[in-house]
């Protein structure tokens, strides 16, 4: 398959000045000076991304992942290596990063629109259903500074939805907007993918990019250090993470505070019937003593959180040295099909992860029923 | 956890697919590939500066016109009426290097602080900054055009013809000078995101660019008679006006459009002044010819520079 993005070897460096002198006083009073520092903001970076693929890429504050986005969009150029585009490519950093506000909205949707690299014709052309998608049908010969945030968004969306790119780069736009209008963007994404579109996606959000993307690559300062299917990176990037935590003097204690080391059945398999009881073993080595919460996930197979357990419930606490965890759940009302299992424990506030482990089984579900979606709901009708 | 795939693809195949590549360096090629391809967004950014500019005020474009209207009226009080220099229908000798004049300080001084002006867009939208500069051009030209139209209008009533025979050398004229003004306003708006004072010198210089460029005063009358005598290292110290690039623009603009070489002063002694030199048709031309060559040089010299120092841009803004 021939790749769609091809990044080689791209490194880049920033250059961070500290006192920064920019006027020409200061250059000529104080020629050769100002103090500055390299930041390798991305390490030999490659990878490659083919037709119809839809990569994720994750990585935690500062490990470059915008800037990886905004050399293959062009924004930025690398400082040595080369990213090779073939097709067209609608670059979304911003929503309305175009935007002029002093101008109408039909102003900007062609103002915006051509700067993502629309032709005058098309956008006469695609000029209706951008309208129609943002419901702004009212207020489009408005000017754009008299919009609410919400509606600015919604232009900005459509324009930016209705570009027609053999390649889409996201950059956690979706996290903006109320719920309907993510859902909106959500679906738009998913139309895409099945158009056969190239979609490259940086978010923080894990299980958005668990939910949208076949791939993920992960990024940890500057150098890409797993790609791979979405769930094996998403593993790969909260190990790190829970490595790398920071430990302050007093919370010391808790970080990385157990291994979770077998997850089991007292009947050995992971296949049940729906409704049916699933219990689990879960063996952990505990560092020291600490209290927390148990949590687990159920992700399906196209990557979509079935459930999470509320992680301010169930409360465990440990003493150093070996630990059984038995869970029961007694009712399974899931339906056909294979479910992922994540678990591990959090602590007292719910946040900081204290032991994790990504798809430590799978569990099969037989559903000889007809109903359909994830979920067998128990009901009970009657008639009088 | 690989999806099903769409059974087909709906999207071009992708090896007929154009290629682009991101890398520290770029062609002169592919910057103008680039910029032919965004040609759009160039006329769109065009008019909507022009837009916003006019959107909010009753009288919209009139204001376009007020101000070179008041540069050329107090130029006319004070060299005309309070100095008396005697030049018989100084206004359209004014209004010819205005013109050219205005065109430069316009778009010049816009494109230098254009990039850091648009920092939003450059930082968050990959487009050919080169764009950029290149409105200022197109919107600099939209004013000359209104301008040219009210110098005509003016030439009507006071029964004033140009030289139709010359007339055509204007457009190359005018070639020569967008080319001229894209390179300088192009370097300058890149050397602006590195050393934010930039502007304020250009403001400076500019002042002193325009006494260098003979608009209010004749090069031939001034210059040429009082320099022509003094010689530098074997050069008529007149020649040095033609390293100004502007200087030959405004003699052609001069000549087509004031025509006369020698006028009888308006003074009481009615004396000959020689306001144009007596160069012939074909040496205004080739004169304008070169310039379009140097300003084509300048361009690509300027797309290179430029192309060199934009790869920071966005992190320098």
């Amino acid at each position: 398959m021939t790749a769609v993005i091809e990044v080689s070897d791209v490194n880049k460096r920033f250059r961070i000045h500290h006192e920064r002198s920019k006027s020409l006083k200061e250059r000529i009073i104080h020629p050769g000076q100002g103090s500055y520092s390299d930041v390798q903001a991305l390490r030999d970076v490659n990878f490659s991304v083919g037709t119809q693929e839809t990569v994720g890429i994750i990585g935690r504050n500062g490990s470059g992942k915008s800037t990886l986005l905004k050399c293959i969009c062009g924004v930025l150029k690398p400082t040595s290596g080369q990213i090779l585009i073939r097709g067209t490519l609608a670059g979304l950093l911003e929503l309305g990063a175009g935007f002029q506000h002093e101008l109408s909205g039909r102003d900007n949707v062609y103002l915006s629109g051509s700067m993502l690299g629309l032709s005058t014709k098309t956008i006469d052309r695609l000029f209706d259903s951008i309208v129609e998608f943002s419901e702004l049908e009212k207020f489009i010969d408005t000017e754009v500074k008299f919009y609410s945030s919400g509606m600015y968004l919604r232009l900005a969306f459509s324009v930016a939805v209705n570009v027609d790119p053999d390649i889409l780069v996201i950059d956690e736009i979706l996290a903006v907007g109320d719920e309907r209008f993510a859902t909106k963007c959500i679906d738009r994404i998913g139309q895409f993918q099945k158009e056969g579109r190239t979609i490259l996606l940086v978010s923080h959000s894990a299980d958005m990019i668990r939910g949208l993307c076949h791939r993920a690559v992960v990024l940890d300062q500057g150098q890409v250090i797993a790609d791979g299917p979405t769930g094996e990176s998403i593993r790969v990037f909260r190990e790190r993470m829970l490595a790398d935590t920071p430990k302050p003097i007093e919370e010391a204690a808790s970080a990385g505070s157990a291994t979770i080391e077998a997850v089991t059945t007292p009947s050995g398999r992971f296949n049940i019937l729906s409704g049916q009881r699933l219990q689990l073993n879960v063996d952990l080595v505990a560092h020291h003593g600490f209290d927390g919460h148990f949590m687990m996930e159920m992700f399906s197979t196209e990557g979509k959180l079935v459930t999470r357990t509320d992680p301010m419930m169930n409360s465990v606490s440990f003493t150093p040295g070996p630990h059984r965890i038995t869970v029961d759940l007694p009712e399974v009302p899931l339906t056909d099909g294979d479910y992922d299992i994540n678990l591990g424990l959090v602590g007292p506030d719910g946040y900081e992860v204290l032991a994790w482990r990504e798809q430590v089984a799978k569990l099969q579900v037989t559903y000889n029923g007809r109903g359909a979606g994830w979920m067998a709901m128990p009901i009970e009708v009657s008639v009088n | 956890m690989i999806k099903e795939e769409a059974p087909f693809s709906l999207r071009t195949p992708v090896d007929e697919r154009p290629v682009r590549i991101v890398s520290a360096q770029q062609s002169v090629v592919s910057q103008f590939k680039s910029i032919w391809e965004t040609r759009e967004l160039l006329r769109h950014l065009v008019f909507s500066e022009i837009k916003i500019k006019y959107k909010a005020s009753k009288l919209g474009v009139v204001w376009s016109m007020f101000n070179p209207a008041l540069t050329l009226a107090i130029y006319y009080l004070v060299f005309h009426i309070i100095v008396n220099n005697g030049v018989p229908q100084f206004v359209i000798f004014l209004s010819a290097g205005l013109l050219v004049w205005n065109f430069v300080i316009n778009s010049v001084s816009t494109s230098t602080g254009i990039v850091v002006d648009r920092a939003g867009i450059v930082k968050k939208v990959a487009f050919p900054r080169e764009i950029l500069a290149f409105s200022t051009i197109g919107t600099s030209l939209v004013y000359f055009g209104i301008q040219l139209g009210v110098t005509a209008l003016y030439m009507i009533i006071v029964h004033q013809a140009p030289i139709w025979s010359m007339l055509w050398i204007l457009p190359i004229s005018l070639l020569a000078l967008c080319l001229i003004c894209g390179a300088i306003g192009l370097f300058l708006s890149a050397v602006n995101v590195y050393m934010r004072d930039t502007r304020h010198f250009v403001d400076v210089f500019l002042m002193l660019w325009f006494w260098l460029t003979p608009i209010v005063y004749s090069y031939q009358h001034t210059v040429a008679t009082k320099l022509h005598s003094h010689i530098l290292l074997g050069i008529h110290l007149n020649d040095i006006f033609f390293i100004n690039p502007v200087t030959p623009i405004v003699m052609t603009f001069q000549k087509v459009l004031y025509a006369h070489a020698y006028v009888r002063a308006t003074t009481p002694d009615h004396s000959v002044l020689n306001m144009l030199p007596n160069w012939s048709e074909g040496s205004y031309v080739t004169m304008n010819l070169i310039l379009v060559g140097v300003g084509a040089a300048a361009l690509l010299a300027a797309l290179k520079i430029f192309g060199r120092l934009e790869g920071n841009f966005a992190e320098e803004l």
